[in-house]
């Protein structure tokens, strides 16, 4: 069976972003980078169905040369194959064309089974994945915290407010990966050593052009300076009095 | 005045609120409003539309549980209507059906919008980029502007209209088909959607003391319990709960965040509430710069004092 892993090249989680100067993105100069955090279960998740179920894993991204890192890595926990569809303007794009490009590469990988993450945590779009289902006209199934494979058959867990839903689908399919969903192993020695000096490839793709336009970018509101209204039980009269008559929310 | 389609959650025929926000969303931004609604208790909760300014429901009828089969449906009434625009809220149903329909009308989407406008058929979505760290105001070339709206940010609007409701067949055929839910227990509301969340981290010092972060949250009574990673990570709290940039985003009326440092990662998730209480003993906590009211101390001296006058408060109403 032919897996693939979409991961996503993101600002650290821990990074303080600025503001480009032209209020229209944001300064990535000094921008420290990761694999999307949810990125990590899905690789994880394709590696492991590989073990079970046979067939191989390629992990592709649409990002920049430095991804090449990323690839690296997941190349050096098991996964087989990794493709660069190169580009620069990766993090600019719209769910929708960054979902059409890595449709196509799929549908040349000839992949059945897809994983990403249940969203990519820069631009939070949390809709490639699904997006991607539709335009092939296959299964998907998001958030999903617990997956069981038997021949062309799937059952899926997923994440809802109201509780944990089973859903069963049939391959080929997408499977976005919720927090829970397995414990991403780390590379072993031996594997860091045998992709040290793999070269990533690279490839040009077809350009869809966005249909989201940037208006304006802007630092979050600043939070009024708060109060501290004293310590221990004895400021807790303070507080239930300030949230009544000043805030108003109890 | 533009149609916009508007996918309305309702459990047991009762419309979800957060579906409420957005059909007021889909109004404030100049919207005729029609609904799409689905599953068992649907037509009486499309009744109740027009109290809310919505002029037409339509009821997906006899259909089966499956999220790609009821986006396809519900692109086919976006065209029919001639919609100009296709909102739902950004629950975990409204997130796995949006792309999906925004896909089938070749139109990108909007995710989790905090502030919607329209001139016309031109829209304007705001909407918080990296967990909030950056807020993005953003135009549309879309053949349809598809946008889902957070939970608890817009008003739902009242109004005296009446709504009219069309039933229609829903089709089968879906390519994955919930099977069954594990609801869960005692229908304890969800940190996204609640007015209230009180959230605990690893100055609980284990699992055992969470009952005090239950005890404030029902003491409020409106309130969700939440929760920092670490103790997630440490298996303290079910992973629902994470609050945070890998967790949900909320943005309740009130957030209460007790013995949590309040890491970057974590104020990403909950900087954007209204009002934001720290209770903390470390005076230099992080999480006292983004909250407005603080108590210096040790949670479990305050927080127990705290739901004690919380419960005297809402007894004497
Ligand atoms: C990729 C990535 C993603 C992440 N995503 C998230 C996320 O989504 N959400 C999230 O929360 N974190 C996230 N984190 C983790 C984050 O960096 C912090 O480690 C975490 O938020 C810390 O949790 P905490 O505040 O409960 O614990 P700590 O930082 O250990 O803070 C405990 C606090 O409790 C206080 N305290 C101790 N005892 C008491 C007492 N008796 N009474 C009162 N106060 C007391 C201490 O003063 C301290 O401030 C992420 C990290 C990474 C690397
Ligand atoms: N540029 C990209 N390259 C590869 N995969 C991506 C890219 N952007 C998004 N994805 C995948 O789609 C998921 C959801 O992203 P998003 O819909 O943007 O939140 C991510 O977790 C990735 O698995």
């Amino acid at each position: 069976m032919k897996i693939v892993a979409c991961i996503k090249r993101v600002p650290t989680t821990e990074a303080q972003v600025k503001v480009s100067a032209d209020q229209k993105g944001l300064d990535t100069a000094g921008l420290s980078w990761m694999t999307s955090f949810y990125d990590e279960l899905a690789v994880e998740e394709a590696i492991r169905s590989k073990e079970k179920h046979g067939g191989d894993v390629t992990v592709l991204t649409l990002g920049p040369s430095e991804a090449s890192k990323d690839v690296r890595e997941f190349l050096a926990r098991g996964a087989d194959a990794g493709v660069i569809l190169k580009d620069d303007q990766w993090h600019a794009r719209d769910a929708r064309a960054t979902a059409k490009i890595l449709c196509a590469r799929i549908q040349k990988a000839g992949a059945e089974l897809v994983f990403l993450g249940k969203l990519a945590t820069d631009r939070d779009n949390g809709a490639v994945g699904p997006m991607i289902a539709t335009m092939l006209g296959w299964a998907c199934v998001t958030d999903v915290v617990a997956l069981e494979l038997n021949g062309t058959q799937g059952s899926a867990k997923r994440e809802t407010e109201q509780g944990i839903e089973t859903v069963a689908f049939a391959l080929p399919a997408v499977i976005t990966c919720q927090k829970g969903l397995n414990e991403p192993r780390r590379a072993n020695l031996k594997g860091i050593m045998a992709v040290k000096a793999k070269a990533i490839p690279e490839e040009s793709f077809e350009d869809v052009p966005n249909q989201q336009q940037v208006q304006k970018v802007e630092p979050p509101p600043a939070r009024k300076a708060g109060r501290i209204v004293g310590e221990g039980a004895a400021a807790v009269q303070a507080l239930v009095d300030a949230l009544r008559n000043e805030a108003g929310v109890i | 005045m533009s149609n916009i389609l508007v996918f309305v959650e309702q459990f047991s025929g009762k419309v979800s609120r957060a579906s409420l926000e957005c059909v007021g969303a889909a109004r404030a931004a100049g919207g005729n409003v029609c609904a799409v609604l689905a599953g068992a208790g649907a037509d009486g909760a499309a009744a109740d539309l027009g109290r809310f300014g919505a002029a037409k429901a339509i009821v997906l009828g006899g259909g089966e549980a499956s999220s790609d089969a009821l986006a396809a449906d519900v692109a086919a009434i976006a065209k029919e209507e001639g919609a100009k625009a296709f909102l739902c809220a950004a629950t975990s149903a409204g997130r796995d059906l949006a792309p999906r329909v925004a896909a089938l009308l070749d139109s990108t989407l909007f995710s989790d919008c905090t502030a919607l406008s329209a001139q016309g058929d031109a829209f304007t979505a705001v909407r918080p980029w990296l967990a909030g760290k950056a807020i993005a105001t953003l135009t549309s070339s879309a053949p349809v502007f598809c946008a889902t709206t957070r939970p608890n940010v817009f008003a739902a609007s009242e109004s005296s209209g009446t709504c009219a409701v069309v039933a229609r067949a829903a089709s089968a055929g879906g390519k994955a088909k919930v099977t069954g839910i594990e609801a869960k227990s005692g229908g304890k509301l969800d940190v996204k959607e609640a007015p209230v969340v009180v959230s605990g981290g690893r100055g609980m010092k284990g699992p055992e003391h969470f009952a005090l972060i239950e005890e404030l949250a029902a003491a409020f009574g409106n309130a969700a319990t939440g929760a920092s990673r670490a103790v997630v990570d440490a298996g303290w709290r079910p992973h629902s709960e994470q609050v945070g940039q890998t967790g949900k985003t909320v943005a309740p009326q009130l957030y209460v965040a007790v013995g949590i440092s309040g890491a970057i990662q974590h104020l990403a998730g909950m900087r954007t509430s209204k009002v934001i209480v720290a209770i903390n003993k470390d005076a230099e906590a992080p999480i006292f710069k983004v909250a407005d009211y603080g108590i210096v101390g040790d949670a479990f001296e305050v927080v127990p004092a705290l739901a004690k006058a919380v419960r005297e408060l809402k007894a004497k109403g």
